[in-house]
């Protein structure tokens, strides 16, 4: 229990964070037209490969003859930035079409 | 260590994101959205890669290394694919961040100092990072293999519920044995780690693949939170929001999916369409009428107003373009063409949307579900192209159906109903489709593209 309770001093300005991060979304989105659910969705998903910086911390602090972690961690890199560039890349795709018909 | 400019930036990037994000909710902004995120994911990057840290070696080479591999694959793999193939690309590209999760908290564990408390936060927020981003992982191959097409429904397993309960039990204790262990056992996280993986296909399998967009999105949100997780571990802020807001976003997402089918996310998960209806179609005459393409012309040239009603089977085909020349054709002789967009026609929501936007058709012309129910009664003719349980009346009728209280499309108000179908399969979710057995429905069998090919033809002939 005392743990829990330090842990959340130690943490109190992370669970800010947390909390103002959860309504941000929630709210950055809630009114959206149906014909955006795919693009979005999909924009939303190139965002997630953010994960693609622990990859980069990863490697950075790894010692460079510790050739396993080094391949694992390129290999991270390497899959979260085809997350990062396809995503953003296929949902510029999907807008362009969007933006052929107002002409 | 830290640097204060460095700080300042990572806080910018956040904004970008966030200002991304809005904008990508509205159609005049969403492109620049697109970009303006894409811009802050650049430079999140970039301000990593020069971070000062404790005992860094940095190593770029293996670092440029990968940014080029993935970029590479990732830019190739978004230009080639298809529209209609879109959504498994998506849910493809969702695996891999959720594998980069897994991957990063598998090393943390591995790296764990000698003497570290198992019982800590510190190690329950690398177990977090594992489980959630292994689900992504496994699960998002599973919907991507439905959606391809190589995994069937018909792969079905032996009481899911059961399962996926073992299953996330056999999760629950691992990390607690894991957790009350005096020191690192790595035996135990691989085991971890396996069960996970195998807990994201179990998790995925027995849904329906007409129920893969929600899954999609719901995975999505699951990368989102496994990169926060994974951010918590380094505390690093920009992927911690960055995660934070996709989980959120995307759960909203996923909510708003599901009222679009009138289910809830639990019914999807739980439920899913489980094969054919139980009592489809009881009462109604199962006799099908064959419409031929001069016929189905002359009436369609002849009709005032004419509703057309997209579906997979367009997409499949690659019949937008030839059915916007048909529409072109139509306005020519004095017909008046809309379109009745059903929420979830397609794989996608706005699915339908992006594709006859390829093939510029007028963002007028195209209705939401509910216009386009109040204009059926005034239409003449209605063209079903390649969709299915989008306009099945048992959605209304039959209390045993699966897809009952589903709203849909109902094109029985209107005159006529022609169907554009390959063959009387039914649809996606399986089941019967009491329509094509109706008093106005007629059936033109045929590739979409071929039947709206000669039906432009004889309009222009006739």
């Amino acid at each position: 229990m005392d743990s829990i309770l330090q842990f959340i001093i130690d943490n109190i300005e992370m669970l800010y964070i947390l909390v103002f991060a959860i309504f941000l979304g929630m709210e950055v989105i809630s009114k959206v037209p149906t014909v955006l659910h795919t693009p979005l969705m999909s924009g939303a998903n190139a965002i997630s490969g953010v994960v693609v910086i622990g990859a980069i911390i990863l490697i950075r602090n790894t010692n460079p003859g510790n050739y396993i972690m080094l391949i694992i961690g390129m290999l991270g890199i390497a899959l979260a930035t085809v997350n990062v560039i396809g995503g953003f890349a296929v949902t510029d795709r999907m807008l362009h079409m969007f933006k052929k018909k107002k002409k | 260590m830290e640097n204060p400019i460095l700080d300042f930036l990572y806080l910018v990037c956040i904004i970008l994101f966030i200002i991304g994000l809005k904008r990508l909710s509205h159609p005049d902004t969403a492109k620049k959205g697109n970009m303006i995120a894409g811009f802050g994911m650049g430079a999140a990057i970039l301000i990593t890669m020069f971070y000062p840290m404790e005992n860094e070696s940095n190593n770029y080479l293996w670092i440029v290394g990968g940014l080029i591999l993935g970029g590479i694959i990732g830019f190739t793999a978004a230009k080639k694919v298809k529209m209609t193939a879109m959504p498994e690309m998506v849910s493809l590209f969702n695996g891999l961040g959720g594998a980069c999760s897994m991957l990063i908290a598998a090393v943390e564990f591995y790296n764990l100092p000698e003497g570290t408390p198992m019982m800590s936060t510190e190690v329950l927020t690398i177990i977090f990072a594992l489980f959630v981003g292994s689900i992504a992982f496994t699960g998002s191959i599973v919907a991507w293999g439905k959606l391809d097409g190589f995994l069937r429904d018909s792969l079905v397993l032996p009481a899911p519920q059961v399962i996926n309960i073992i299953m996330l039990v056999a999760v629950l204790v691992l990390s607690g044995f894991i957790m009350v262990q005096p020191e690192l056992n790595f035996t135990l996280v691989i085991i971890l780690l396996i069960v996970c993986l195998v807990y994201g296909i179990t998790f995925v399998t027995p849904i329906g693949g007409g129920d893969m967009p929600v899954v999609i999105s719901l995975l999505n949100s699951f990368t989102g939170i496994a990169a926060a997780g994974a951010g918590l571990i380094y505390g690093n802020q920009v992927m911690i929001v960055g995660g934070i807001i996709v989980g959120a976003s995307g759960t909203i997402l996923t909510v708003l999916m599901c009222q679009a089918m009138n289910r809830s996310l639990f019914n999807v998960i739980i439920g899913g369409f489980s094969g054919s209806g139980s009592s489809s179609g009881s009462d109604r005459e199962q006799v099908v009428k064959e419409a031929s393409h001069s016929d189905t012309a002359i009436q369609l040239k002849y009709s005032n107003k004419v509703m057309v009603v997209p579906g997979y089977g367009l997409a499949v085909a690659q019949a937008q373009h030839i059915c916007h020349d048909l529409e072109k054709a139509l306005e020519n002789e004095g017909v008046e063409v809309k379109y009745a967009i059903h929420p979830v026609a397609g794989r996608m929501p706005g699915h339908m949307n992006v594709l006859l936007a390829e093939a510029d058709v007028p963002y007028p012309k195209l209705l939401e579900l509910e216009e386009a129910n109040e204009q059926m009664s005034t239409t003449d003719m209605v063209l079903v192209i390649g969709a299915n349980d989008v306009v099945n009346p048992a959605a209304k009728e039959d209390t045993g159906s699966p897809i009952y209280g589903m709203p849909i499309l109902d094109v029985e108000l209107a005159g006529t109903v022609i169907v554009l179908k390959r063959s009387m399969r039914p649809g996606y979710a399986g089941i019967e489709n009491p329509l094509f057995f109706g008093e106005k429905t007629k059936m033109l069998f045929g590739d979409a593209k071929d039947s709206l090919g000669k039906l432009k033809e004889e309009v222009g002939n006739a």
